[in-house]
């Protein structure tokens, strides 16, 4: 097959004019472009702005779809259900009624322990817990790693914000629109999270990797102090995060470096909470809460290394 | 050229809306970038870039449909839905438009493989491009490993979106 004709126009005059003024304006148009792209260097959160309107717009869409997955995702269980429903339903009442006597005492167990945590003066950490939320997309096709979330500025969320799931950390909160938010998940190659090791406070940071895996890095210099299977949390450290969140469990060792997976997976939560800053938290609640909180991280890094 | 097979037939005397000769394209590449509203929490970049497919596949089915400035409006909605820092698919879409123009002139022979080839050319550019732009606007060291498989599978993709976007040319332009 030969090429296709030629978009040069022959001698009109005009239409050569209007060949050339597209390209100038393509050419303009791509500068211009690139020269956004330089501002977000410098300012990577400063056109948040112009996706507002969108996110907002395309909200409705992604939610429904969303209900709409997990509402497919869940027929298999609501059919078995189904299947044995009278015995099922005998064996749940007299579980029912075992459980109601647990309950019962649970209740006056959570009474004591409000009574004596008054009587130490200890902050309630719940106080940290903004809302619930759904995540409703993601970016899929780029390299960046966001999900976007069903809340916004309306609800209270506001950017630097911890997200987590009951399972562990998801990330924070990056933009915030009218009632939709992106968060920066805890893979994103740009989300450095302060860590340590559950069991005796080993101090890392990790780095996701943006494949859904995470870099952990010793603070300790010397050699890597990480096996296989060990738990890390948050350190609290840099006042974002609470301390002590579940962050990731160690898979590998490469030398100095030791690669995580998560322990929330973002594509499989129902549902996310949206915490205040941690420094917030804090400096929220009564002076004395303050040292009490930080006391025993810093004791964590000093033995460490 | 009448097909009974054919679902749609032009009919004598009967032309296509100027709305569907125009829209149906920008819509269906806005349609493509806006693939992102599925609620997939993707844990790595593996949705093929359907917005940059679209339009190369309607510049090389219809060369005379646009010029080559449509890549700046069409690039900065895709910048808008994929959480790239907005610019990047502006610059990379009109410069892949701007590059298209200048290798077809000195092609001698064309065919759905060289079409082919010139898509996978500007796929790799474009991905690539983008991670690079992610990088440098706060994204931390990017592995460029890391959208190799989304390049390769965005490339064999390419055959399968031609036929359907042919399947919508021919709905487009027969009335």
């Amino acid at each position: 097959m030969a090429r296709p004709p030629s978009r040069r126009p022959g001698h009109n005059r005009k239409a050569q004019y209007s060949l050339f003024a597209s390209y100038v304006v393509a050419m303009t148009g791509a500068a211009v472009g690139l020269l956004l792209v330089i501002v977000a260097i410098f300012d990577p959160t400063g056109f948040a702005a112009i996706r507002t309107g969108t996110s907002e717009i395309t909200r409705p869409a992604s939610l429904g779809l969303r209900n709409m997955v997990s509402g497919v995702s869940s027929i298999d269980e609501v059919l078995a259900a189904y299947w044995r429903a009278g015995s099922q339903n005998v064996a749940l009442r007299r579980q029912v009624e075992a459980d109601r006597n647990r309950i019962i005492e649970a209740k006056a167990v959570a009474q004591e322990n409000a009574r004596l945590k008054k009587l130490l003066k200890l902050v309630d950490e719940d106080q940290s817990e903004l809302l619930t939320a759904r995540l409703i997309s993601s970016s899929s096709s780029s390299s960046r790693r966001f999900a976007r979330l069903n809340a916004g500025r309306w609800q209270g969320v506001r950017p630097g914000m911890p997200v987590r799931a009951p399972e562990g950390l998801i990330g924070r909160i990056h933009t915030t629109t009218p009632n939709t938010s992106e968060v920066l998940l805890l893979t994103d190659s740009s989300n450095i999270v302060p860590i340590r090791r559950a069991a005796d406070s080993v101090p890392a940071i990790s780095t996701g990797l943006g494949d859904g895996t995470l870099e952990i890095r010793s603070l300790a210099a010397g050699r890597n102090p990480f096996s296989p299977g060990d738990i890390l949390v948050t350190s609290g450290v840099g006042g974002i995060y609470q301390p002590n969140i579940p962050v990731a469990v160690v898979v590998r060792i490469e030398g100095e470096i030791a690669y995580g997976v998560p322990l929330a997976n973002p594509s499989k939560v129902d549902a996310v909470v949206v915490e205040r800053s941690f420094e917030e938290a804090v400096t929220r609640s009564e002076p004395a809460a303050g040292p009490d909180l930080a006391a025993p991280e810093i004791a964590g890094n000093a033995t460490a290394p | 050229m009448i097909d009974p097979h054919l679902p749609y037939v032009s009919r004598l005397g009967r032309h296509p809306s100027r709305f569907r000769l125009i829209g149906t394209p920008i819509i269906t590449v806005m349609l493509g970038s806006a693939i992102t509203i599925l609620p997939v929490i993707a844990q790595a970049p593996v949705m093929p870039p359907f917005g940059l497919l679209l339009l190369l596949t309607w510049r090389l089915l219809r060369p005379e449909l646009w010029r080559t400035w449509i890549g700046l409006p069409l690039g900065l909605f895709d910048d808008i839905m994929s959480g790239q820092p907005i610019g990047s698919a502006m610059f990379l879409w009109t410069v892949t438009l701007i590059g298209i123009d200048a290798v077809e002139h000195r092609m001698l022979w064309r065919s759905y493989r060289q079409d082919w080839l010139i898509a996978a050319a500007a796929i790799i550019f474009c991905v690539a491009g983008g991670v690079f732009f992610a990088r440098i606007t706060g994204g931390g060291d990017i592995n460029p490993q890391l959208v190799a498989p989304q390049m390769v599978w965005t490339i064999l993709l390419f055959p399968f979106v031609v036929r359907q976007c042919a399947r919508v040319d021919r709905w487009r332009v027969m009335a």
